[in-house]
């Protein structure tokens, strides 16, 4: 390409008079900006009625874990699929990169929506039953949330961020808060539980507090300014912004208003003999992670380079993000891009000269409860245990993130 | 849905008369439809730790091996609860010195609620297939889970009474919940 330049230079230079004779055709592209004929992405029914992405951008999910057990029950089907956060920018995931968790490996419910209909009964003075357009008929909010499942942890073997992070997502969601719902069905004061559930093969139900209920939760049919994927419970699902992932029940069905907490078999699975433990696991805790550099990717050179990643908590907003390019010695207030928003992805970012020696990079993440993102080693402090390879920080795994970078370059997950 | 909407529009009104509790909580948007008590009862599939749920219907041990077999379910789950590509039915060996949490995380030995091996067993059993089982093909299913785990007795009939009352060894093993409220921090001091 660069033996071409001259030419062209030359041709733009001299030829203003010759121009008007020759087809654009024969000028040979120089910087790749201009496309040759023939090079024009047809614009064929399908692209003009749904777009698709440039060819050349090919970032794409994988199954999660990765490389590991596929599936929990022993059938080989993928059962969680991963966001690419290496390659993402701004807060928002697309629809089509939003994470999946799956009940029982990738059976997605083909839903009618006309056919669909959600119950609401239970502790009420008037059960009712919604069909998808009385939802769209009422009130409705619009506002970002991230969904991050419990197993999203980072472990030593992990090479990028995409399977250290992967399994969190952020979306703008649309539909009618649920505590519009339980007051249209007259919820009694005395349910302080609610069981939400959904239609898929498994009906996959969880417990969920009536103080979170009619604090923030959403019954979504909107994502992203559509309706919602199937892989994202098309068509509706619960929003329950900042819990576990498993908390926001998709093909969303039926909320019954309860007396106790109802013991289902989500449910089963979230008990802990410890209360500390049972106490870190409903919601999700100050969280952040550095998406460029990430694991796997390779810097060129020394020199200038922004570096950019995600911070997201169940508390609340993200009130500041922490970076480190030293292992953790000195800490610099990192730029919050845009708005920080409740249960919401917040993009940060931090320009950086990096002097080409090898170094770590952490970020670390304050809400607006003055929560803070810990190190692994303090987690192990307070659980009495060593933060060596055998340890899993209880609850969803909130802990600092450490990217080493080689002098060479090379970025590798520096979690031991 | 229409006529129900009128017919909440005309008694909007009245309701406006009767005043008191039953105003503040009327509807606000008159949209929805009531369902009928056997559509919630079709629809309702939680069991409560307390059962009030329970359809009609027994099973024992005896006929719940049947019953596994006729259905498959060592296909998945191996003959007798061990073995097979699904997750193991039967406890693992005790520690000595442990606690029910030792037993692993087993639906029929670690629910703290036998209710709760019911309602999971009817809703999401078999696979493929999730939901088509018959009322006393789940109280024989749970009975013979239960039997299997030394819970109780091959004979014993299982139904809408005796499914509660199953102690199960985990009741108390587990730690209480944390009590939920905005603006909470997950747990105060944490992590230091």
């Amino acid at each position: 390409m660069d033996s071409k330049r001259p030419d062209r230079r030359r041709f733009l230079k001299g030829g203003a008079a010759l121009a008007g004779s020759l087809t654009l055709g024969a000028v040979k592209p120089a910087l790749g900006q201009t496309p040759e004929s023939g090079q024009f992405i047809k614009g064929t029914d399908e692209m003009i009625a749904y777009g698709d992405r440039s060819r050349f951008v090919t970032s794409k999910r994988m199954p999660h874990p990765p490389g590991g057990r596929e599936s929990p029950d022993g059938f080989g089907l993928v059962f969680h699929v991963a966001a690419p956060l290496q390659d993402s920018v701004g807060m928002i995931t697309p629809s089509s990169l939003h994470f999946v968790g799956t009940t029982r490996g990738s059976y997605i419910p083909d839903i009618d929506p006309t056919e669909h209909r959600l119950m609401i009964h239970g502790m009420v003075d008037r059960p009712l039953t919604f069909t998808m357009e009385d939802l769209k008929r009422l009130p409705s909010v619009t506002r970002p949330h991230f969904i991050e499942c419990a197993g999203n942890r980072s472990r030593p073997q992990h090479k990028s961020v995409q399977e250290s992070h992967g399994m969190t997502s952020c979306a703008e969601w649309t539909g009618v808060l649920l505590s519009v719902l339980l007051k249209e069905a007259g919820v009694k004061d005395s349910a302080p539980w609610i069981v939400a559930e959904g239609a898929e093969e498994v009906k996959g139900a969880s417990s969920i507090p009536m103080a979170k209920a009619m604090d923030d939760c959403m019954v979504a049919y909107g994502m992203n300014g559509e309706a919602l994927r199937p892989q994202q419970g098309f068509p509706v699902r619960l929003l329950v912004p900042g819990f576990e992932g498993i908390f926001h029940s998709k093909y969303l069905r039926r909320i019954k208003a309860v007396d106790r907490y109802y013991m289902t078999y989500s449910d089963y699975g979230h008990l802990n003999r410890e209360p500390e433990r049972a106490a870190l696991g409903y919601q999700i805790g100050p969280k952040s992670v550095i998406t460029f550099p990430s694991g796997g990717q390779q810097l060129p050179g020394k020199g200038f380079y922004q570096i950019s990643g995600l911070a997201w908590s169940g508390g609340g907003a993200v009130s500041k993000v922490e970076v480190s390019t030293d292992g953790g010695r000195r800490w610099m207030d990192a730029e919050i891009k845009g708005t920080a928003y409740r249960m919401a992805h917040t993009r940060f970012g931090l320009t950086w000269n990096w002097d080409g020696k090898e170094t770590e990079l952490l970020s670390r993440c304050t809400d607006e409860l003055g929560q803070v993102q810990p190190a692994r080693a303090q987690v192990a402090e307070f659980f009495n245990a060593r933060a060596g390879s055998g340890f899993s920080v209880p609850g969803q795994d909130n802990s600092i993130q450490p990217w080493r970078i080689a002098s060479d370059g090379a970025v590798h997950n520096a979690i031991t | 849905m229409a006529p129900f909407t009128t017919r909440l529009l005309r008694l909007l009104p009245i309701a406006m008369l009767l005043g008191g509790v039953t105003l503040a909580q009327s509807q606000t948007y008159g949209l929805g439809k009531t369902p009928t008590a056997e559509e919630i009862r079709a629809w309702d599939i939680s069991i409560s730790p307390t059962g009030e749920e329970l359809p009609p219907g027994r099973g024992t041990a005896v006929e719940g091996a049947q019953v596994y077999q006729l259905k498959a379910c060592s296909a998945c789950h191996g003959e007798k609860g061990i073995g097979g590509p699904a997750p193991r039915l039967v406890k693992l060996d005790a520690k000595p010195g442990g606690d029910a949490w030792d037993l692993g995380r087993i639906l029929p030995i670690r629910a703290p609620y036998a209710t709760l091996i019911w309602d999971y067993t009817n809703r999401a059993m078999p696979l493929g297939a999730e939901g088509s089982l018959t009322a006393d093909e789940v109280y024989a299913l749970t009975a013979y889970m239960l039997y299997i785990n030394d819970l109780i007795s091959e004979d014993m009939v299982i139904d809408a009474k005796s499914l509660p009352k199953i102690e199960m060894p985990n009741r108390t093993a587990f730690a209480p919940l944390p009590d939920w409220k905005p603006g909470m921090p997950r747990l105060p001091g944490y992590p230091h």
